[in-house]
């Protein structure tokens, strides 16, 4: 089967991100970009389940700026067929994201489409919903174990309170948790020969999806200021505390 | 044929991230334990890094000497034994094979060194002959279709793995000196080998040197590299790149201490502000600084002024002595910037400290670099090229 994973460029994860002084957003004037790490695990777990030969093809995309281009080399060095980028210097907000996705699918022709359950700079956790609700596919998210069945997959999803497992038919979306797997690093030599990898170049037009943005940031602050801690003797000054600050 | 900029920056922060997340985290228990994780040797091993330097033609990824030194920069900043534990396949250990082996040669050994299947060692020095590399008793005597080796060497790095080594050997016992040395590749498995227990060193825990003792030990004819007396040759042009190794691995260590000295002089208080504050202690750091940034580029002038096929032996001897002689200063000024924190066992600049005393001994000392620098301006001078 065919799978789809689309993956995000986004703020190096190890750096600490700074707010523009205006507060309008976050400042990424020569910030080291990476993988989002879901899409990392979302594309790990396609490559997984071709080389157990549940997969044939895996097609990544990318919906950014030129250099997701980069971002899209890292997924095929890891084990990606071939990739498309679809280009724009929009910030592009989840439903456009989920449209574009919906277009590629019915060009594309996927058995499935792999997704991170979020990415880490916007936080929003829809796109991978709204795509499956755009198609009308079943959807697996926040899936920590995915493992064939006949010709279902079984995705065991990381809920409040424990697990739930469901019994996805094919054609399907799941959405990526963080402990699904653990990514491998691209190795040297595929890094170099993911360069004769094909990348297609689109443009949101292409697949006749205005992605003007619907939504408004009005304002982006710093996190406020951790204030230090305060060390306690013992058990019995940890519950005054506690209780003198109102917490107990 | 070089990389794309954009596929060489992906290499280099696929190893950086390496060295981030799995390196570092481990380089406490590397120390206690005297050995690399088995599950790290494996992920090197699939990061490809034993066969950077080996052609594509058998499975490396033929880096140029500029590609590798930046990798090798990144490998600095943890400690020198990861490094170790590939750092003979890439140097030392095969590139005598690269350089100098015929067809059949690479064939049979580049692609399993290439992928750290097997492991290379490079033997030359031995208890009696160290700097005065000429001088290297051990015998290989013609017999049939064999050499016969007979010997012994000394402080051999990766020797406890290794499958094959690359060996100087005197094929003509009425040459002294260079003249009468030859290479070999040597299989371990070869009857008559022995190899000593490791030695405890005192720094690079996790990397191990061994003895290795030829008794009647029989090699192919076909196992020499280059023709008989070309030893010496085989062994310098091996050094000439290996030099240049050991100097990116230099600075990036010098690069790690930066980083050490300047958090820690950033958080440690004294006199009511972080030490690094005091003019004395912004000195130290300042000076390591700018010396880690200088060897930086001294090192990627002389990898570049390789790759362009100049003539390298007086820049790689000077870049090698410069850097290693560098990295002493920095580790030192580190263990001061530390305090008593920078003495006790364990604590990263500590085992900087003692890892890289080694980098100003092997592959040529230092006195030995300096001989080689005013040789080579001398017999330019006499060539008229000065
Ligand atoms: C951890 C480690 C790993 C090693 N790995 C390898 C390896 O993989 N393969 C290998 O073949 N060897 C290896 N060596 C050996 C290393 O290359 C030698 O130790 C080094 O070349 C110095 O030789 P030596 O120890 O015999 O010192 P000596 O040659 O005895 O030198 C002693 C001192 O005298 C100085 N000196 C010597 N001759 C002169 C001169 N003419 N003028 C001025 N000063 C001079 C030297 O600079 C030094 O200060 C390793 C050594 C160590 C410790």
């Amino acid at each position: 089967m065919k799978v789809l994973v689309p993956v995000k460029r986004v703020i190096d994860p190890n750096v600490r991100p700074r707010v523009k002084a205006d507060g309008s957003g976050v400042d990424l004037a020569n910030i080291k970009m990476a993988m989002n790490p879901f899409c990392e695990i979302a594309v790990e777990e396609a490559v997984r389940m071709k080389e157990k030969s549940i997969v044939t093809e895996i097609v990544l995309v990318s919906i950014g700026p030129a250099q997701a281009q980069e971002t899209i080399r890292i997924g095929l060095a890891m084990g990606g067929d071939r990739g498309i980028l679809v280009q724009t210097d929009m910030a592009v907000e989840p439903l456009a994201v989920a449209k574009i996705l919906k277009a590629i699918v019915d060009s594309e022709k996927p058995d499935l489409v792999i997704t991170g359950k979020q990415a880490i700079d916007d936080d929003s956790n829809q796109t991978g919903q709204m795509l499956a609700a755009l198609l009308d596919w079943p959807q697996g998210t926040f899936a920590s174990g995915v493992t064939k069945e006949g010709d279902k997959l079984n995705v065991t999803r990381e809920v409040d309170g424990g697990l739930q497992t469901v019994s996805l038919s094919l054609p399907a979306v799941i959405t990526t948790d963080l402990r699904l797997n653990e990514p491998r690093f691209a190795s040297l030599p595929n890094i170099m020969k993911a360069k004769k990898k094909l990348i297609d170049v689109k443009t949101p037009a292409d697949y006749g999806v205005d992605v003007t943005p619907r939504l408004q940031v009005v304002k982006v602050a710093e996190p406020k200021k951790r204030e230090a801690g305060e060390k306690v003797a013992d058990v019995d000054a940890l519950i005054a505390k506690l209780k003198s600050v109102g917490a107990i | 044929m070089a990389l794309d900029p954009e596929t060489r920056q992906q290499l280099i922060e696929t190893v950086r991230r390496f060295v981030n997340e799995v390196c570092r985290p481990n380089e406490q228990l590397l120390s206690e334990t005297n050995a690399i994780p088995d599950a790290i040797v494996r992920q090197m091993r699939d990061l490809g890094l034993f066969g950077l330097s080996i052609p594509e033609a058998y499975g490396g990824l033929g880096l140029t000497m500029e590609e590798e030194a930046l990798v090798i920069l990144e490998m600095g900043h943890t400690s020198p034994a990861f490094r170790s534990a590939f750092g003979t396949n890439v140097g030392i250990g095969s590139q005598g094979i690269v350089m100098f082996g015929r067809e059949d040669q690479k064939h049979d050994w580049l692609p399993k060194l290439a992928t750290g299947e097997a492991i290379a060692s490079f033997a030359l020095t031995e208890p009696d002959s160290g700097s005065d590399a000429g001088s290297v008793k051990t015998k290989a005597a013609k017999d049939g279709n064999h050499y016969v080796l007979n010997g012994s060497k000394r402080f051999i790095t990766n020797a406890d793995k290794a499958h094959i080594f690359t060996v100087m050997a005197r094929t003509d016992p009425d040459t002294p000196g260079a003249k009468g040395l030859s290479a070999f590749i040597v299989d371990r498995a070869t009857p008559g080998i022995t190899i000593g227990e490791p030695e405890k060193k005192m720094g690079q825990q996790g990397a191990n040197v061994c003895d290795v003792v030829f008794d009647n030990a029989r090699v192919p004819i076909a196992n020499r590299l280059g023709e008989e007396g070309e030893g010496m040759k085989v062994a310098m042009s091996v050094l000439d790149r290996g030099r240049l190794h050991i100097a990116s691995l230099s600075v990036g260590i010098a690069e790690r201490l930066v980083e050490e000295i300047t958090r820690y002089g950033s958080e440690r208080k004294q006199f009511g502000k972080p030490i690094i504050e005091h003019q004395l202690v912004m000195g130290m750091i300042a000076d390591s600084y700018a010396e880690a940034a200088a060897g930086r580029a001294m090192v990627l002038n002389a990898v570049r002024k390789y790759d362009a096929k100049d003539k390298i032996t007086l820049l790689a001897a000077a870049t090698k002595m410069w850097c290693t002689e560098m990295v002493g200063r920095v580790a030192d000024r580190a263990v001061q910037v530390f305090g008593g924190a920078g003495y006790i066992a364990d604590c990263a600049v500590e085992r900087f400290y003692r890892d890289v005393r080694i980098l100003r001994l092997y592959e040529g000392t230092t006195q030995i670099q300096q001989i080689v620098i005013g040789r080579e301006l001398q017999r330019m001078a006499k060539a008229g090229e000065i």
